[in-house]
């Protein structure tokens, strides 16, 4: 896998797109410089900044506008839907840090660049400090200090790289991995745990320094060595006629070690293998080098320089992962992180690394990885800066547009003055609104991993998905246009979101991994991602309203007549509710056909799969119902319209009735048509004025209406507000509700959780259902009995952010 | 030891020594110092022990007697001079035998690249039951085919006997010693041969053997102390050959391969070679015996302006082998001592490094 140069082809390939606007389109790849790089550089806050010896790494806090749906519960508890584009629209902001990454060789230019561009917030940033850590904090302080205006304070190297380490195997999904170069999908994710410690950090710069982490405060340099990556370039540069790292990585990539190293078989003649050392095991490196051996008959040289490039580096990164390896073992460590210069995440040299950690650890100790190992002592330094805003007290989320992803530089944008280089490799991290921990609930924390299929393993199905993405792509575009007729640059602004995604889903088809895992949720939270960035909030609004208000007109009747049903029949109608609200899905692109036609609610029922269902344990829900009522019941809920409104809402009454407590769990931000919980608000009111029990139970607080902490389709369970969770647990949550394709489905379906759990869906992708054994419409209809479950670990006090 | 081979490129892990110039290599690592000390540790390891070894066993079988390690880069030789022959067995002797002895005993250099360590000899050693002196040489091994050669035209191929050989080459040259000499190589598995020269040497070289360094930084205060090896179990051996071997030895006949690497003395002698243009081995270590690593390396002081006292790194500690080297103007004023140095200094901190963890691992202490 080489992927360096990938986004030149990537690029190519969009152009060559036949695309109708092919002119217009490869036109609008020339993104206005801040669009691009150093984003929002006017709004800086704040900075920090490492500087190594190859590669600088600059950080820097903004605060993000986005324009909100100003809600107005006076008003719109009354106005009709009608009065289209005129949404009054408030200014929200998303707390962002950014991360830029450049040759240290740019660092002037760079400075300069963000010298003019801090125009407006120039005054809030001269005088105050930057915090500075890597070797070169030293040498260009003065530099800093003169371009900037702003005071340097230095930070020790080491204690930002952890601080920096920790932080990102809190709050970014799938930031660490193991590498296995001989096995698909090469990049093994690992999830978010909750427990990050106790580990090794091994730094790989010039040198190397071997770190024991055993908690945010408890760390110690327990060893180094000075072969490093000064080594193996010092040594390359003095062996090859490469110049620079990058060529001397390429040179190795060429070569053949065989012809300079001396292998067990060079000795033997073939395996030792009273030892079990097989023939191709290098006895010693370079041992083919010396001088009565290498030259033949006629004056020629056995090898080459590539050949010597790669047994160097393999001689490097070997004696590295022993090293590791043998410290690891020592002090009791199975985790091991490898980063620095030397690294960069290049896949032969963490294939090496990988390699000898397991061999010399007898496969005890795993060698990982992580996706922003770059990043770690600007990050780090950060931190260190910014501690009175407590940005360890909350949760962050990355954020997939305006991040480059691994091993995905992008190109630098034509004629733009991005002075940096010629590609561009970035990391947004976006704060979240509260902070986001662990589902009490779930059987298995340590190893919940939300998504259903990854992407990265099925090559079939991420195909499909991508293909399908792409391919649903141009109404996503219409949606935003139409959202926001009123404006004049809505055509501009979504044909960038479309550019951006494409860009996107082009890259994962070659990086899969760039991400972390490839999953259905993380390319529809990209899509959300995308489209927020050009602003672009909420295109689903008015259509959200609309069926909200059409469906509250058939509420009463609908409630009147499931009144009148004996308790077992009405049980079966209340969930036949809930899915055939289901199929009101704006993100399904079968469905959304129909329902441009006019799609009823009797008729979206008729569509069901008949029983007995995909999966259909309607019956046993059933049973449930006829014992012990639930004391409390987490919601998490789906659509607007039928979906809440006919689907939903009577569900939850009933519970109401049995005497339940109700926590409707809704999105914190908006992602296609879901309800968010303001919405949810809103539209309760209008709920209560129609059912006197729902108006009953929300004014006691036993129906609550919550933000699920999410902004997406699908539900992560390892990501829910503290605050609810908290609540959750207070109130014995003894019932989970999950309903939809993206939270029951592509996410969830096979978590196991220790109370009773009902998963209700409508597959409504024909591709889907037919990978699951069913057809069209085919539903899902999962109960689980908590006390049925094996608790494989109980659930531990999360660890969070603080 | 798990073995992962995917393709063939796949790197890892430590050879099979051949262990003469370990010793040679090991002097070194204080740094600076040149002078030969005579160290016994190699020498004797090998072949001897598995001679030794394996007379005890048989009848006595005809001399003359050798013993052989043929490593990846040097072959050692040892040869057994019986010093209790009577008149008798003099008279009797093969005309070949005598030859042999004599050309062996009468020079200390053969050919262009063979050499006879008289320091290190053994006199008045027990083997078997004979009493003589034993002998040690060396040649490169990519020199076999002279060396056979040399064999052919001292007659060896008229006594029809029997080698005890180890190292890879035992294995590798088996062949060409059959056709070439009419010798029989009686193989023994290297690392037993290791372990039994350790034994041998020490029951029969009690005082001058096993030895340490105290002040080993300090080029004035540094010394050479014998240390007591009675009671030696559990020890590690570090057997540093083209590649490194380590050994933990918990009792006679009871050891087992820990680790290794592949950064030995043929790393050093390769990479001299490529950097410097030197020959041999000597050459390479005087070289390295002139030089000034800190032209080459990246010291902490270079990078932090002093100590990095927070993680007790003084200024002087190396930071990065070759760390200054990709700096064109450094490689200009750079020279070939420097190098030489350099790699020394590298390749044995870093053995040093791995046997010391691997001992903190296996609890050992020597």
């Amino acid at each position: 896998m080489t992927g360096d140069h990938q986004n030149n082809t990537d690029q190519e390939s969009v152009r060559t797109s036949p695309d109708m606007e092919a002119q217009k389109y490869a036109a609008s790849i020339v993104l206005p410089d801040a669009d691009v790089v150093f984003r929002n550089i006017k709004n800086a806050k704040r900075f920090a900044i490492d500087i190594g010896g190859s590669l600088t790494k600059i950080a820097y806090y903004s605060t993000v506008s986005h324009r909100k749906v100003l809600y107005n519960p006076e008003k719109d508890g009354t106005c009709s839907s009608m009065d289209g584009g005129n949404y009054q629209y408030e200014s929200s902001e998303t707390e962002r840090l950014h991360f830029v990454k450049f040759e240290t060789k740019y660092i002037e230019n760079c400075l300069d660049f963000i010298g003019d561009h801090l125009v407006s917030s120039k005054d809030s940033v001269v005088g105050k400090s930057i915090k500075a850590t890597g070797g070169g904090a030293y040498k260009y302080a003065e530099l800093i200090q003169q371009k900037l205006g702003l005071l340097v304070e230095k930070e020790d190297e080491i204690g930002c790289l952890i601080k920096g380490c920790n932080f990102l195997l809190r709050n970014i999904t799938d930031e660490q991995f193991a590498y296995h170069r001989h096995s698909e999908p090469e990049y093994h994710f690992i999830t978010v745990e909750h427990n990050i410690f106790p580990y090794l950090l091994v730094n790989i710069g010039s040198g190397v320094s071997i770190m024991k982490v055993e908690s945010d405060d408890k760390y110690e340099r327990i060893g180094g060595t000075s072969m490093g990556g000064g080594t193996f370039w010092g040594l390359g540069s003095l062996l090859t006629e490469a110049r620079g790292f990058d060529e001397l990585l390429q040179l190795a990539s060429e070569g053949d070690h065989r012809n300079v190293d001396l292998l067990v078989k060079d000795i033997y003649g073939g395996d030792y293998s009273a030892l079990g050392l097989t023939g191709e095991i290098i006895a010693s490196s370079f041992g083919k080098a010396m001088h009565n051996s290498h030259t033949k008959a006629d004056g020629s040289k056995d090898f080459s320089e590539a050949d010597i490039a790669r047994s160097l580096l393999f001689t490097v990164s070997n004696d590295i992962g022993q090293l590791a390896s043998l410290y690891a073992l020592l002090h009791g460590l199975k985790k091991v992180y490898f980063g620095g210069y030397f690294l960069r995440n290049h896949p032969l040299s963490m294939h090496t690394i990988s390699f000898a950690v397991n061999y010399w650890s007898r496969g005890d100790v795993q060698a990982l990885f992580l996706r922003h190992e770059g990043y770690l002592g600007a990050i780090g330094a950060f931190l260190r800066g910014a501690e009175e805003c407590d940005p360890e007290k909350y949760s962050w989320g990355e954020n997939y547009a305006g991040s480059s992803g691994l091993q995905s530089p992008l190109p630098r944008p034509q004629g733009a003055g991005w002075p940096g280089g010629t590609t561009i490799d970035q990391l947004e991290i976006d704060r979240c609104d509260q902070q986001l921990t662990f589902f009490p609930l779930l059987a298995n924390p340590e190893e919940y991993i939300p998504d259903a299929v990854d992407l990265t393993k099925d090559k079939e199905a991420r195909d499909y998905w991508l293909s399908c993405f792409e391919g649903s792509l141009s109404s996503f575009v219409n949606r935003a246009i139409s959202s926001q007729p009123n404006t004049d640059d809505s055509v501009e602004r979504a044909n960038k979101f479309r550019d951006k995604y494409i860009q996107r889903l082009h890259n994962l088809k070659n990086h899969p991994f760039a991400y972390g895992s490839l999953t259905v949720r993380s390319l529809l939270d990209m899509r959300e991602h995308c489209l927020n960035e050009f602003d672009f909030p909420d295109p689903y609004l008015q259509q959200k309203k609309l069926e909200n208000e059409n469906a509250l007109k058939l509420l009463n009747d609908h409630l009147n007549y499931l009144d009148e049903l004996e308790h077992d029949k009405r049980q079966e109608v209340l969930v036949r509710g809930v899915l055939a609200g289901n199929v009101f899905d704006w993100g399904a692109k079968e469905v959304v056909k129909l329902m441009e036609d006019g799609l009823g609610f009797k008729e979206a029922a008729d569509k069901l799969q008949a029983r007995p269902w995909l999966h259909d344990d309607l019956d046993a829900w059933i049973a449930r119902l006829q014992g012990p009522t639930h004391q409390c019941a987490a919601v998490f809920i789906d659509n607007s319209g039928c979906d809440v409104v006919l689907g939903i809402i009577p569900f939850a009454r009933e519970l109401l009735i049995r005497g339940t407590r109700v926590v409707l769990c809704a999105n914190s931000k908006p992602a296609l048509n879901d309800v968010t919980a303001e919405e949810l608000t809103m539209l309760m009111k209008q709920v209560a004025a129609v059912c006197p029990i729902i108006n009953k139970n929300l004014e006691t607080g036993v129906l609550s209406i919550r933000e699920s902490g999410q902004a997406s389709p699908c539900l992560d369970l390892s990501r829910l507000p503290r605050s609810l969770v908290e609540d959750l647990r207070n109130w014995n949550c003894d019932l989970v509700v999950v309903e939809g394709m993206g939270r029951a489905v592509h996410t969830n379906l096979a978590v196991k959780l220790t109370c009773d759990s009902l998963k209700l869906a409508v597959i409504k992708n024909r591709w889907l259902a037919q990978r699951l054994g069913g057809d069209m419409f085919s539903v899902m209809c999962k109960y689980e009995a908590g006390n049925d479950i094996e608790v494989i670990s109980s659930p531990v006090a999360p660890e969070c952010g603080s | 030891m798990p073995v992962e081979e995917k393709c063939g490129l796949e790197n890892d892990a430590a050879e099979q020594p051949s262990c003469s110039h370990s010793s040679n290599f090991i002097r070194q690592t204080v740094n600076g110092q040149s002078d030969i000390l005579p160290s016994k540790t190699r020498t004797v390891s090998e072949t001897n022990g598995s001679n030794g070894h394996q007379l005890s066993h048989e009848c006595t079988p005809p001399m003359p007697w050798f013993g052989m390690d043929i490593g990846g880069t040097l072959t050692k030789l040892v040869y057994f001079e019986p010093t209790d022959l009577s008149e008798a067995e003099e008279e009797s002797e093969v005309e070949t035998v005598k030859n042999i002895r004599k050309y062996l005993k009468s020079n200390s250099a053969y050919g262009d690249t063979g050499h006879r360590d008289a320091h290190l000899q053994m006199e008045k050693v027990r083997v078997g039951n004979r009493v003589g002196t034993l002998h040690f040489i060396r040649f490169p091994t990519s020199e076999m085919p002279q060396f056979l050669e040399l064999s052919k035209s001292k007659g060896m191929a008229t006594l029809a006997s029997t080698i005890c050989a180890t190292g890879g080459g035992a294995y590798k040259f088996e062949k060409d010693f059959q056709r070439e000499v009419n010798l029989t190589l009686h193989k023994f598995d290297e690392l037993d041969c290791l372990i039994r020269g350790i034994e041998y040497i020490e029951d029969n070289n009690l005082d001058r053997e096993c030895y340490y360094f105290i002040n080993p930084r300090n080029v004035e205060t540094c010394q050479k102390i014998k240390y007591d090896f009675s009671d030696p179990y559990p020890f590690l051996v570090v057997n540093i050959g083209s590649g490194v071997s380590i050994l933990a030895v918990d009792g006679p006949d009871n050891y087992r391969r820990v680790s290794g690497t592949s950064l030995g003395g043929g790393t050093f002698l390769g990479l001299c070679c490529l950097l410097t243009g030197c020959q041999t081995f000597e050459e390479a270590i005087e070289l390295a015996a002139v030089g000034n690593n800190e032209n080459v390396d990246k010291l902490v002081r270079d990078i932090y302006g002093g100590d990095y006292s927070r993680f007790g790194l003084g200024g002087n500690v190396v930071a990065s082998s070759f760390g200054h080297m990709n700096s064109a103007e450094k490689r200009a004023k750079v020279s070939r001592e420097d190098l030489a140095c350099a790699t020394l200094v590298t390749i044995t901190n870093n053995i040093g490094s791995i046997a010391r963890m691997v001992a903190a691992n296996e609890k050992i202490e020597k």
